[in-house]
């Protein structure tokens, strides 16, 4: 599957990692339901280095949509709020 | 539901709203294709105004340093001639400027990290429009318009997410640049209106002028002694300094004798060193 991290571009993952990732991403959102900015960020750190770990960039050209999309490095919950919103994002 | 997974719907649910207002498939394609140039332009402008940030804090670094530097010399040479109250007076004012140049420093590596994000967010799209426009003419010439819509569909979902992607990044470049303009001109305005002078020198830097003075003092105190040596009213060590300069003249009278075969050309280069001896 394709997974990409806002800011960084596309990562083809293994399927089998969905598992993993899809833990990692509870922890996520519990933290975000919290209002909980430590606990969202160390999750967050956790998410983006197991994703570039696991992951292979995607060739630049390939016009994919992923299946899944994280926040970029150092993002806030608010900044993630306003993506669940879909405040943040430009008309494309 | 996961966090990852409804911002990935979010993505798509704005593409696809894109795509309902579009009516003709193909119109979308040079539709979208030109959003893309205009976007591309935009990330790219994005580039050369965190660039300019960039550079504008550095001049500043560059400055509060040199200002820094300067109270440090000032710091030692007021200890050198033991006015411990000026160099602390120096110290405590270095301390100031130092605080201004972490702060620049934290902003510098922050407006670096986006200049190299934006970079990065620039090329990657640059790949993604190149690949569009090849596969938007390969669609025109190959489909009706009504088989193409699949594929329209597709390669304009695929683009749109990359370009909310680096809008995104555009904004995030562009509220950290403001940010970072805000604090450049608060200190431009700081120095301009002289209160940094007194921490970074300049015309009002009385540490320096109160040094200056010290150092002045001193040559004309000495001046004193060695006159008082010549007239005859000075202490013993001045008198001894005194005579040394009398050496020097007859060394000079001396090496005036052994150039004497060549008078005109021996008196240009003699005048210097026998003024130097004096």
């Amino acid at each position: 599957m394709i997974v990409r991290i806002l800011g960084e571009g596309q990562l083809a993952v293994d399927d089998s990692a969905a598992s993993e990732l899809n833990e990692l991403d509870a922890k996520l959102e519990a933290a975000v339901e919290r209002n909980d900015e430590p606990g969202f960020r160390s999750a967050l750190a956790e998410l983006l280095t197991q994703v570039r770990t696991l992951g292979k960039p995607v060739e630049p050209g390939a016009l994919d949509t992923s299946e899944l999309i994280l926040p970029a490095e150092g993002a806030t919950i608010a900044e993630v709020r306003q993506l669940l919103t879909g405040d943040g994002l430009l008309p494309g | 539901m996961s966090v990852m997974k409804r911002v990935s719907m979010m993505f798509r649910a704005k593409a696809n709203k894109a795509l309902d207002r579009m009516e003709d498939p193909r119109e979308t394609l040079d539709y979208s294709y030109q959003t893309q140039l205009e976007l591309l332009q935009k990330v790219r402008r994005g580039v050369a105004d965190v660039a300019t940030s960039r550079k504008r804090v550095e001049l500043q670094i560059n400055q509060l340093q040199q200002s820094s530097d300067k109270l440090d010399r000032q710091a030692r040479d007021a200890l050198a001639v033991g006015r411990e109250d000026l160099a602390r007076d120096a110290l405590t004012r270095k301390a100031g400027v130092q605080s201004q140049l972490n702060d620049l420093n934290v902003q510098y590596t922050s407006l670096q990290g986006e200049e190299e994000k934006l970079t990065g967010a620039s090329q990657r799209l640059q790949a993604k429009v190149d690949a569009f426009r090849t596969k938007k003419e390969t669609i025109k010439a190959t489909y009706t318009a009504a088989e193409a819509q699949t594929r329209i569909n597709e390669a304009f979902t695929g683009i749109s997410e990359e370009m909310g992607d680096v809008g995104l990044a555009i904004q995030r470049a562009e509220d950290k640049t403001e940010q970072m303009k805000a604090r450049a001109s608060a200190i431009d305005e700081l120095m301009a209106s002289g209160a940094l002078d007194d921490m970074v020198g300049g015309p009002r830097d009385d540490i320096q002028a109160e040094l200056d003075r010290m150092g002045a003092g001193s040559g004309v105190e000495a001046e004193l002694e060695r006159l008082k040596g010549e007239l005859g009213q000075g202490s013993a060590p001045r008198q001894i300094e005194g005579a040394g300069s009398d050496a020097d003249g007859a060394a000079a009278d001396r090496a005036g004798t052994v150039t004497d075969g060549l008078p005109t050309q021996a008196s240009p280069a003699d005048q210097p060193r026998a003024g130097d001896g004096a």
